[in-house]
């Protein structure tokens, strides 16, 4: 089990590594580093500022090189100004070349700049991440205890009018993808249109003072997705359970139905659905960054979308950092927790 | 011009349609409750050896049931006749059928063709016994034929893009201030934030979708397939090195990637056009290959149809990749392609790289399920008693065990459609690669939502249609699933 752990955590790295590497790639393409010199200085610059510009900022080394730069395993690069004073990269404001360290990238500690929110990147994640994980907690605990209890309520007896009925639900939840759920939700409980205005449209307030009102159309939003999806698969292992042996010797024995589905049956049924709830975090990923947008929260996935329209390049390497390890984490989480509930598999 | 409202003249439909739709909502509620409290009906025998079920009560609930669902049904083809008869007089709704009428005409024919041979169409064929298979294919060549029938400029009333100054965000049946000679004198779904027909748009999105949407999902496949089958069948090193490859993409979050690829700025440095050139050559070996393996014993056979076949395929694959006889053609340098008069086709540029984006984003999966379903089938008979009689590794593959995964695959590939409607949906919804203008669902999403406290009519058809499509899709694939398993 260790070394399973070990080799999964070196996979994981070398997967990061990879991807980070392929963000770096993109993003310094040079059409995307004038992008970012014109959105930087401003848009009438010529080509030979553009130039001039990037080459103060280190920007025209090779690829390789950056990306080690910013790995912090080669030294950051300086640039001497005519006026004799030094700028590069590990050198923030207000301080002198001499008292700056020679290497800083993220082994350092060091995430870089924001050149959108004029931030360091750490602290714009940390403050974004610290909303969007309070939208997926609520997400979680609104979407995994009703995906639970509706499938295992069409799954106790295959074919019955629960079953049916919910069925139907569920497949239309995972047809309505969230800008159109969204969408329709607006336009139903929050236009002056239509009337209800039960609740608010916009949910830039909850980031402050979340309330029921302005924090809950979201929510419902992001979790009805990835209901349907949960619920199809608890079905799915909620029948295959109840056709099992051993449930047929519970009710021959005479043991009463909710007895046999609370105490025979939800034990076995529930290890599938564990593993499709942990891989289902990175399309919640997915639904942040369009919900956040669609209500204009200012979360994690709406600072991604920031990030990538103006190629601010060291934000959105860190951002891509944290949705890696999200995704890998979790599928490791699901992989020993479905061995660990599963006693009849095994690692060899 | 009066302007129009919903049902019109046929408004006396309105309560009987409520009454029917609220019957449907008490019967299903009264269903499921009666089958949680009520005890299982009780089977009693008979002295003459028959048998009576008990319990009146969930048969007289079932039957109310079925008589209020049909009664819907029947209301509801009888405002689309109606509409269809009385058109604009029958109001928005009335008016909307009339549009439609090459649609309904087809999907009658279709239906009734489809009905009438279904034993002898195999899985196709089965489809019409599953009810839910048969409401989710509806659903799905209603959009089709929306899509051709819209391109071909039958359904629409207006043109998409074309502003008509004074129907800005107007509502539904707002008449036009000014008609001229031939023009429709309507605005059926009103007007948007720039004065454009919200209905025109909404049947133009759907050609879009229709195009894009199962021709990358093929591509897809192809890509998938042609590298999960090797993967799955040989295992070892090529296993574990696809294998990281397709979770490497699969661990980007999809609108990451989007970002990363579909901006104006990556097209310009033509790295859609190298994905497109190494993407698009995977059909190519697929036929290839597929071909080869089968007539390779007969060479005189064999040579001039691999010709054959590759050569109009490596046509098609250059004149889709080159664009004005360019391979990629960036400020600082280019790679030629086909010549201009041998081009068969031009992909606009946006369209090109949503289409590699959506493909690249699909086929790690594909790859996945494909790889898993050969690595399972591998261990059966049949591909021992191909192996002993000396077939070769691609003949097994493609021609041994690709068939016997033909059910889980169909079945993946029509919820697949979807989910590419979905993905084409967020591109748009983000305002990336299709131009702005451009009146694909997605982007008249995000037009729409601006003002969606005010207006709801620009947002909401495009998003009911984005919905029923993918929802048709995924009932397909449910029948599709429910009848190829039954065999």
């Amino acid at each position: 089990m260790g070394l399973f752990i070990l080799r999964r955590v070196g996979i994981m790295l070398l997967t990061a590594l990879c991807l980070t590497f392929l963000v770096f790639f993109l993003t310094n393409l040079y059409p995307n580093l004038e992008k970012l010199a014109k959105t930087q200085g401003n848009f009438r610059m010529s080509d030979e500022q553009v130039e001039s510009f990037l080459e103060k900022g280190g920007y025209l080394q090779p690829t390789p090189i950056k990306y080690g730069e910013w790995l912090g395993v080669l030294p950051s690069y300086r640039h001497t100004n005519e006026d004799g004073t030094v700028q590069g990269r590990c050198i923030l404001p207000g301080k002198t070349a001499e008292e700056s360290p020679n290497f800083c990238g993220i082994l350092q500690g060091y995430w870089g700049y924001s050149t959108v929110f004029k931030e360091e990147v750490s602290t714009v994640v940390g403050n974004r991440l610290a909303l969007t994980g309070r939208l997926m907690f609520w997400v979680m605990l609104l979407m995994v205890p009703s995906a639970l209890i509706l499938g295992i309520l069409a799954g106790m007896k295959e074919g019955s009018a629960t079953d049916r009925t919910l069925s139907t639900f569920a497949i239309t939840t995972t047809a309505t993808p969230e800008y159109v759920s969204g969408v329709i939700f607006i336009a139903i409980f929050t236009s002056s249109a239509v009337g209800l205005k039960w609740f608010k449209g916009t949910a830039t307030q909850a980031m402050e003072n979340p309330t029921f009102e302005n924090f809950f159309l979201p929510v419902l939003t992001i979790a009805l997705y990835g209901m349907g999806y949960i619920a199809r698969m608890t079905r799915a292992s909620m029948t295959e359970v109840m056709t099992a042996q051993y449930i047929r010797t519970a009710r021959l024995k005479g043991v009463s139905f909710p007895n046999i589905v609370m105490k025979h049956a939800l034990r076995n049924a529930l290890i599938a659905p564990f593993t499709v709830i942990m891989l289902q975090f990175p399309w919640l990923l997915n639904g942040v960054v369009i919900v956040e947008t669609l209500f204009n929260y200012k979360g994690f996935g709406w600072a991604l979308v920031q990030a990538a329209g103006n190629n601010d390049i060291q934000l959105l390497l860190a951002i891509s950092v944290v949705s890696v390890f999200v995704v890998l984490v979790t599928q490791l989480i699901s992989d020993i927790g479905y061995v660990y509930l599963n006693p009849r598999i095994r690692i060899s | 011009m009066e302007p129009l409202t919903w049902t019109g003249s046929i408004a006396f439909l309105n309560p009987l349609l409520a009454i029917a739709l609220a019957l449907m909502v008490i019967s299903i509620l009264a269903w499921i409750l009666a089958s949680i409290i009520l005890p299982e009906p009780q089977m009693t025998v008979n002295p003459d050896g028959t048998l009576t079920s008990g319990s009146g009560v969930r048969n007289l609930i079932q039957t109310v049931l079925r008589f209020s669902f049909l009664a819907s049904v029947g209301l509801g083809v009888a405002y689309i006749v109606l509409g269809v008869l009385m058109g604009t007089s029958a109001g928005i709704i009335g008016a909307m059928s009339q549009q439609f009428l090459p649609v309904w005409l087809s999907l009658v024919l279709l239906y009734a063709m489809s009905i009438a041979f279904k034993r002898k169409l195999g899985l196709y064929g089965k489809l019409f016994d599953s009810p839910i298979g048969m409401i989710g294919f509806g659903l799905v060549m209603f959009w089709v034929f929306t899509g051709i029938f819209g391109a071909l400029d039958l359904i629409v009333t207006h043109d998409p893009l074309s502003q008509v100054s004074g129907m800005k965000n107007k509502v539904p049946g707002t008449p036009l201030p000014s008609i001229e000679d031939g023009e429709y004198a309507w605005y059926l779904l009103g007007g948007d934030n720039l004065a454009r027909d919200v209905f025109s748009r909404m049947v133009k999105g759907a050609w879009i979708v229709v195009q894009i949407a199962p021709l990358a999902t093929m591509f897809a496949f192809m890509v998938g397939i042609t590298l999960g089958l090797p993967a799955g069948y040989y295992g070892a090193r090529l296993d574990t090195l696809l294998s990281f490859l397709a979770n490497l993409i699969l661990a980007f979050p999809v609108i990451l990637l989007f970002y990363l690829l579909v901006t104006p700025e990556i097209v310009a440095t033509g790295v859609p056009n190298y994905m497109a050139a190494i993407l698009f050559i995977f059909p190519i070996i697929f036929l290839g290959v597929l071909l080869n393996s089968r007539y390779y014993t007969r060479p005189t056979f064999r040579t001039p149809l691999l010709i054959g076949v590759l050569g109009v395929a490596l046509w098609l694959y250059l004149s889709l990749i080159s664009t004005n006889g360019y391979i990629v053609n960036t400020d600082n340098y280019s790679i030629w392609g086909l010549p201009t008069y041998l081009d068969l086709f031009d992909v606009p540029g946006g369209i090109l790289v949503v289409f590699v984006s959506v493909v690249f984003v699909n086929s790690p999966t594909v790859f996945r399920i494909v790889r898993g379903l050969a690595m399972d089938i591998k261990t059966r008979d049949y591909v021992a008693a191909a192996q002993t009689r000396g077939e070769g590794p691609w003949y097994i593959m493609l021609w041994e065990i690709l068939p016997n995964a033909r059910g889980p695959l169909i079945v993946d590939f029509c919820l697949r459609i979807g989910y590419t409607t979905i993905l084409l949906g967020t591109l748009g919804f983000f305002g990336l690669g299709l131009p702005p203008e451009s009146p694909d669902w997605g982007s008249t999403i995000n037009e729409g939502r601006k003002l969606l406290s005010i207006y709801l009519h620009p947002a909401l058809p495009p998003a009911l249609a984005l919905l029923s499509l993918v929802l048709g899709l995924n009932l397909l694939a449910d029948g599709l699933r429910e009848e190829s398993l039954k065999d």
